[in-house]
């Protein structure tokens, strides 16, 4: 049995709190523009133009979701291939058993399906969802971000990091309150 | 050419007016001659090159109608493109009199003889005759001239002072104009190009017609505006996130076609009832099954798998590049919906320089009337109060 008390703190990294959704698109831009790579930006709402100042790269859920949707291509011909010439062929209004035609409206139906599957997991995926506790809710500050604070949090992981650096960096480009994440 | 940036208007038009009419007066003149050498032929080109422009302009009345009823921000910068494609429709009525001439070579359902042998040409007699179909062909060219100089004229009133009550108007107009649009395009379809095989029928071919109408007035809008770009007009105005939002339309009705498109086919080919599937065995014979190869693969497959990309959609030489292919392909369909029909052309697919001059004939006159209303006021509406919203749009 350990003893609580002694387990040391971890530390997550840094948070600070900035006024306005334009505050904290041109703080993003400052972060990315300093060379941190490992931070995020939080805001009750989706901010126009935030992935271009966060300097993002393109999203790679096209890519999966273009996966899902060629899967669902192939299993779809293969399916009604399978079960309409090997499995159980069957003379259907006198059409071969290979009639591609009729394959094409379930083709397309698991083309989408597994499309919109793989956008939906990729999304989740991507996200690195579903995730119950982050190092940000350290903050008691933080819960106002789903109501009315906009904040950027650095990352501890970031080559950059080092925590009075990041601090003192935050508080330079015009964030309230900042504070470092640690805990249990 | 030379813009005046505060205005949007043109100090100096250039040469395009001149050239494309000069352009057209040729092809018209080339045109009237293959007449003489084969005027079966010529009708048939001619009904081509007539349904291509005329398709056209439908699309880019469907855009504009849908661009108020959506209340959309990101195509302001653009509807005056769409709007100035509405100007060549009073010409286009005069390019439907040589059809009119030509209607014994192009439709069967005009041969007394063969309405007297055939009990459901009989039985179609009450819509499929000439009287009718001439009050038809004006009915439809009534709604849509009006519906265009309406929509243009309050477009134009709104430049000189904006008011919600001109913004009311034109959605209101659009409202209903939508609902004759539809009507008119899918009768329009049926009597031009369906009942050329008039025992054949299929109740998606107005659809279809509009799928390739508004897909190539898309893509004729895309090039109008890169083609702008290259000599610097407008180039702030529609920038890389408009043809963004363009290609994501172009793309979108891709596979419109193709869904229209395959949704006629298949139902045709499961029946299985000899004269519903005859039309589709004519397009499958001889040469015309590989014209019937190049549309699949050409008009829906290839595009698809190249537009998909977003890179596609934002790099604006291959963006204009696949924009030019699909109004090529636009032709290709429209010539395989019609001159299979044709004695000359049951067989194999041929091809003729006529095909082509009646195309520059009609396209040279359409481009003009086009530029020269397009050039006549400002290029974009510039009253709308979603201007400013539309020229900073982003492409999320």
């Amino acid at each position: 049995m350990s003893d609580k008390s002694v387990t040391p703190k971890t530390e997550y990294g840094v948070v600070a709190r900035f006024e306005d959704p334009g505050a904290l698109l041109h703080a993003a831009e400052k972060v990315r523009d300093a060379g941190y790579t490992k931070f995020d930006c939080h805001s009750p709402f989706p901010i126009h133009g935030m992935d271009q100042a966060m300097g993002l790269k393109q999203s790679k859920v096209g890519l999966i979701a273009g996966a899902g949707a060629t899967f669902g291509f192939i299993l779809g011909l293969w399916l009604q291939w399978w079960t309409s010439t090997i499995d159980y062929p069957i003379v259907i209004a006198g059409k071969p058993f290979f009639s591609y035609q009729a394959y094409v409206p379930v083709t397309f139906g698991l083309t989408v399906l597994f499309g919109a599957i793989g956008a939906v997991a990729g999304m989740f995926h991507v996200n690195r969802m579903p995730q119950w506790f982050h190092g940000v809710f350290h903050s008691e500050n933080f819960a106002r971000f789903s109501d009315d604070a906009f904040f950027v949090s650095i990352e501890k992981d970031d080559p950059k990091y080092d925590r009075t650096g990041a601090l003192e960096f935050l508080k330079s480009i015009g964030g309230a309150e900042p504070e470092v994440l640690e805990g249990e | 050419m030379k813009l005046q940036a505060d205005t949007y208007t043109l100090t100096d038009k250039g040469g395009f007016a001149g050239q494309a009419m000069i352009a057209g007066v040729v092809g018209l003149v080339v045109t009237m001659l293959a007449w003489y050498l084969d005027s079966a032929r010529f009708y048939h080109a001619w009904l081509t090159a007539f349904a291509f422009w005329t398709t056209l302009s439908l699309g880019a009345l469907f855009f504009t109608m849908l661009h108020h009823l959506t209340g959309a921000q990101w195509s302001v910068v653009i509807r005056r493109l769409s709007e100035s494609f509405l100007a060549p429709f009073p010409i286009l009525v005069i390019f439907f009199v040589p059809i009119i001439f030509g209607m014994h070579d192009l439709y069967h359902w005009t041969h007394e003889e063969a309405v007297a042998h055939s009990v459901l040409l009989q039985w179609k007699a009450p819509y499929l005759n000439q009287t009718f179909f001439f009050i038809r062909a004006a009915i439809y060219f009534a709604v849509w001239i009006f519906l265009s100089t309406r929509l243009v004229s309050l477009s134009r009133r709104q430049d000189e002072a904006h008011t919600a009550e001109i913004l009311a108007k034109m959605r209101s107009t659009s409202a209903w104009g939508m609902i004759l649009f539809a009507v008119t395009t899918t009768f329009a379809g049926f009597d031009w190009l369906m009942s050329m095989a008039p025992e054949w029928y299929s109740t998606i071919f107005g659809v279809y017609i509009f799928a390739g109408g508004l897909l190539s007035a898309m893509c004729l809008m895309t090039l109008t505006a890169l083609l702008l770009r290259r000599k610097g007009i407008l180039d702030k105005a529609i920038t890389p996130e408009h043809y963004h939002d363009l290609g994501k339309l172009v793309f979108g009705f891709i596979i419109f076609w193709g869904y229209i498109g395959f949704s006629q086919y298949m139902l045709i080919w499961y029946a299985n009832i000899p004269e519903e599937t005859v039309w589709y065995l004519d397009r499958w014979q001889g040469s015309w099954k590989v014209v019937s190869l190049v549309l699949i693969f050409g008009y829906f497959s290839i595009p698809f798998l190249i537009m998909i990309f977003r890179g596609t959609k934002r790099t604006l030489g291959l963006l204009g590049f696949m924009v030019v292919w699909l109004l090529i392909m636009h032709w290709v369909d429209l010539y395989w919906l019609v001159f299979p029909t044709w004695e000359g052309a049951r067989d194999n697919a041929s091809f003729h320089w006529m095909d082509l001059s009646a195309m520059l004939g009609i396209g040279g006159v359409y481009l003009w009337s086009f530029w020269s209303r397009f050039s006549g006021g400002p290029l974009v509406p510039v009253s709308d109060p979603k201007l400013p919203k539309s020229l900073s749009h982003v492409t999320p």
